[in-house]
């Protein structure tokens, strides 16, 4: 029994020791550069679900087996997760230790001058005339100021210094490490308590408010969000500007709106706000974005009763360089109360929009994407729009399996341009009134982005600090001559050593210059020409 | 915001005349390695073996680079390596003003686009390279001497050559404005960040594949001889390496967190593990694993130098592939047609 603790106490400590070496870091390194490569090549659902769908169509053997794996899901799958788990727990592992043998180090005092300074990768010396050993060795104390040194007496009458600089080093490698830590329990966060969601809004003085997901065209919710509690705004879009190139390219977007937010909320005052690709609206700790714009064209229907309904409903572009779009805008025919008849006079205008008419014959299309010859090819469809089949349908077209059950019949397919109007068999006419623009708005919201965005810049700071600073060490020996005897004009050896304690090349010239500022200029300073001369490696793990 | 037509005309003649500087340029590097033995090959060797610098002796030492050097009795060789080195500063002002105007036509950073963060690029690695060599010049305490030093010239020039080329034709673009996603003060500050980290990296990369050939001849100086006796020593070509990575890195975070920070302004959020972001991500861990590898006892020497090459693949990758292959938000940053 004892023996199995034992044991089993050892393989933990085994394993606690492999998990926190450098060399396993490095795996798990590896690991995960080559768990995110996937993410790169093979489309994500949480990006683009429709590249998804492509590529279940384009490889209907394989897909299926890569989905079994999370392959379209890579960043949220347990694989993922637990290579950087791993990973982060062997930072943990190795820097708990690393900082209080820092603290040591940073408390003890230089290590003392070796016996024979010649033998190390930097090495000078020289005979000064005229100089006593306490001047010589006061002059190496000036010109060390700034490092830490400690002082020996030698057994022969002479003195050394042994001085080490750039403890910072290992300082900022500590806080970038850490750092990298705390960025990543600063994403965690704004996964659990963020969210985000997508609405289309019109750019007629419509209205959008934060006072529920129900608001939204689509929302993601963080882990703990249940989207009761968001952020209290309103936004309303008054207007949307594009400025187009000749060429048709975008030289900007602008959505001019009014936010309330805050007090304003309870005042019902509203602060104007231009909208801008590249700046977000900022309120009440969201942000609101502009991510997509689109046309909107304005049917009226007007029923041979008299009774008249108006449809307003944003249209998919399909091109980004031409704005050609498609859709559908339905409607419920007035006043009618018994289900049957509703459901079989119901009515769609469905087609294509195009901003600049552009026809080949009677087929439409859009040679420029500003709003400059509106025209639509519409096909009238009237009866069954199955909306009340229970099943989701796209609000840019009709169910085409209403149509293939002849429950819903193409009544009349026409161009028109605005203030057009098509005049059906039944007396009903449907009028093409005009064209409105809409905005996709995004709105964000994450409260650790500020706690991520300063452990960046503390992993760039304690990078830098790192990569830059040396850690290194230089002693001076300082002994009278051997053959100066008794005389007043004392002849003093001064011998200086150095090492440099981290791979970085580059302390060579560091080490000159303080060897000629000690023994004057004319020294050879010559580095050992060993094969690693100039450097000693801190970690050996 | 017109296109200044002229100036534009100007910046593709000055590009297209980099191009050839550059070819030339390379052709005289490899000139150079190629009739180096002579001078160096029988020495080289014993170089490598004893590992000691001082070689190819007082020759190049009191060279002034950029120089076409007059002096008579000057071997063939050397005087080809000062030429090529001439003509690397005369091919990168050029392309500095190519870029400049291009800049002035649009009277916006120039790197808006594909073609011209591949322009930008090699530009940044060619300035890496005469920085380097400048440098190694300077100080007293020499790895390698310059003609040795040299004989990475022609390889570097190599890749700069075959990428200004694709950029000049494959990824040309017109010159325009920039597209609403790109109107930010941070295009100036990330792109530049990533422009200067790809060109370093870029230099790193290629030290770091002759390191792999030198030290299979210095290993065994019957294999790669042609090659690897004219390269520097591995310590030097390592040590290169390892600076040029070094210095980087910290440009390359800082790159890489200056995207994710537009990225919060742009996108609606500062990291969705879009294509390039996933890319950029996994070249970062490639080259902070480089670094480790460097301090870790047993990878060291050939196995942190095929890292490097790792790194700079990824970064290939990066730039080629999910600009064009994979559709993504970068991709806007594009080519012509898409
Ligand atoms: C987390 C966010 C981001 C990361 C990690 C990132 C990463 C990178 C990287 C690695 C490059 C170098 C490209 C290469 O080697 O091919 C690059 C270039 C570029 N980035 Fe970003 N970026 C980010 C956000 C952005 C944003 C928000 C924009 C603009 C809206 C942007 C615009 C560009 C442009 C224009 C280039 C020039 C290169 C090209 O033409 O591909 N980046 N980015």
């Amino acid at each position: 029994m004892r023996e199995h603790v034992t044991t089993a106490l050892a393989f933990l400590r085994n394993t606690w020791r492999g998990l926190t070496s450098m060399r396993t870091a490095l795996v798990l390194l590896f690991l995960l550069a080559m768990a995110a490569l996937p993410g790169a090549l093979i489309p994500q659902r949480s990006l683009n679900q429709s590249e998804v769908d492509r590529y279940f169509r384009e490889y209907p053997e394989l897909a299926p087996i890569l989905d079994e794996v999370g392959m379209f899901e890579v960043f949220s799958s347990v694989w993922f997760a637990s290579i950087y788990v791993l990973l982060f727990i062997s930072l943990i592992g190795c820097l708990l230790p690393r900082c209080w043998e820092h603290y040591k180090q940073w408390r003890a005092k230089p290590v003392r001058t070796p016996r024979n300074l010649s033998r190390l990768p930097h090495h000078a010396e020289k005979t000064l005339d005229d100089t006593s050993v306490d001047e010589a060795i006061a002059a190496a104390r000036r010109r060390l100021r700034g490092w830490r040194t400690v002082e020996h007496e030698e057994a022969d009458g002479g003195r050394s210094i042994s001085a080490e600089r750039g403890y910072l080093r290992e300082v900022g490698n500590l806080v970038f490490h850490f750092a990298l830590v705390g960025l990543l329990v600063g994403l965690a966060g704004g996964k659990l308590y963020g969210y985000e969601g997508q609405v289309i809004v019109m750019a007629d003085g419509s209205e959008f408010c934060n006072s529920g997901t129900y608001n939204y065209d689509s929302f993601r919710a963080g882990l703990s969000v249940d989207g009761t509690q968001l952020s209290p705004f309103c936004v309303k879009v008054d207007d949307f500007d594009v400025d187009y190139q000749p060429n048709g390219q975008v030289g900007s977007y602008r959505v001019g709106m009014q936010y309330q937010s805050g007090e304003d909320l309870t005042s019902n005052s509203w602060k104007p706000y231009t909208l801008q690709v590249n700046h977000p609206l900022r309120t009440a700790g969201d942000r609101v974005y502009l991510t997509g714009n689109g046309y909107a064209p304005r049917f009226t229907v007007t029923w041979p009763d008299g009774q008249q309904r108006t449809g307003l409903v944003q249209w998919q572009p399909m091109s980004p360089q031409t704005m050609l779009s498609q859709g559908a805008t339905k409607f419920d025919p007035p006043g009618v109360t018994d289900e049957v008849q509703r459901r079989q006079n119901q009515l769609a205008i469905t087609g294509l929009f195009a901003p600049t008419a552009a026809l080949d014959g009677k087929v439409l299309s859009s040679s420029f994407p500003d709003l400059l010859d509106p025209a639509a090819a519409i096909d009238v469809m009237r009866g069954d729009l199955g909306l009340d089949s229970g099943r989701g349908q796209s609000i840019f077209g009709v169910d085409q399996r209403m149509v293939e059950q002849g429950r819903l019949q193409r009544v009349a397919r026409e161009n028109v341009r605005v203030g057009e109007e098509i005049r059906l068999d039944d007396g009903t006419t449907v009028r093409f009134d005009g064209v409105e623009r809409w905005a996709n708005l995004q709105v964000s919201h994450d409260p650790f982005q500020t706690w991520v965005l300063g452990f960046a810049v503390l992993i760039i700071f304690g990078l830098g600090t790192s990569l830059i600073i040396k850690r290194r060490r230089v002693w001076v020996r300082v002994a009278p001559h051997p053959e100066s005897g008794e005389s007043p004009a004392a002849r003093t050896v001064v011998e200086v050593g150095g090492l440099a304690r981290t791979d970085q090349a580059g302390y060579g010239e560091e080490f000159a210059r303080i060897a000629d500022d000690l023994l004057g200029a004319d020294v050879d300073h010559s580095p050992q020409p060993r094969a690693d001369a100039g450097t000693a490696r801190e970690r050996k793990s | 915001m017109p296109v200044n037509e002229t100036l534009s005309n100007y910046s593709d003649m000055a590009y297209a005349t980099s191009v050839v500087i550059y070819i030339a340029a390379m052709l005289l590097y490899f000139g150079e390695f190629a009739l180096g033995r002579v001078a160096t090959a029988a020495k080289a060797k014993e170089t490598a073996l004893v590992g000691a610098e001082k070689s190819a002796g007082s020759t190049g030492a009191k060279d002034v680079v950029g120089h076409v050097p007059s002096q008579p009795k000057r071997p063939m060789a050397e005087r080809l390596g000062g030429m090529a080195v001439s003509m690397t500063v005369l091919g990168a002002l050029v392309h500095f003003g190519s870029l400049l105007t291009r800049g002035l036509a649009t009277e916006r950073v120039p790197w808006g686009n594909m073609y011209e963060f591949g322009s930008a690029i090699c530009l940044a690695a060619v300035l890496a390279w005469l920085i380097v060599l400048f440098r190694q010049l300077r100080t007293a305490r020499r790895e390698a001497t310059p003609a040795q030093l040299r004989g990475l010239g022609g390889f570097l020039m190599l890749p700069v050559t075959l990428l200004l080329f694709l950029s000049g034709t494959v990824l040309y673009a017109e010159a325009a404005p920039l597209q609403p996603a790109l109107q930010s003060y941070w295009i100036v500050i990330h792109v530049a960040a990533a422009i200067v980290s790809s060109g370093a990296l870029m230099f790193a990369g290629v030290a770091s594949v002759l390191y792999l050939l030198r030290s299979r001849y210095e290993n065994n100086p019957l294999k790669m001889t042609k090659v690897g006796s004219r390269l520097p020593t591995s310590q030097a070509l390592d040590r290169m390496a390892y600076r040029a990575t070094v210095i980087i890195f910290p440009v390359w975070t800082f790159a890489i967190i200056a995207g994710a920070i537009w990225a919060e302004a742009a996108w609606g959020r500062f990291w969705g593990w879009d294509p390039k972001e996933t890319c950029a991500f996994i070249a970062w861990i490639v080259y902070a694993a480089y670094l480790h590898a460097r301090a870790t006892a047993g990878w060291r020497g050939v196995r942190s130098a095929w890292i490097n090459v790792l790194g700079l693949a990824v970064m290939i990758f990066n730039l080629f592939f999910v600009n064009l292959v994979v559709a993504g938000l970068h991709s806007y940053a594009g080519v012509p047609g898409s």
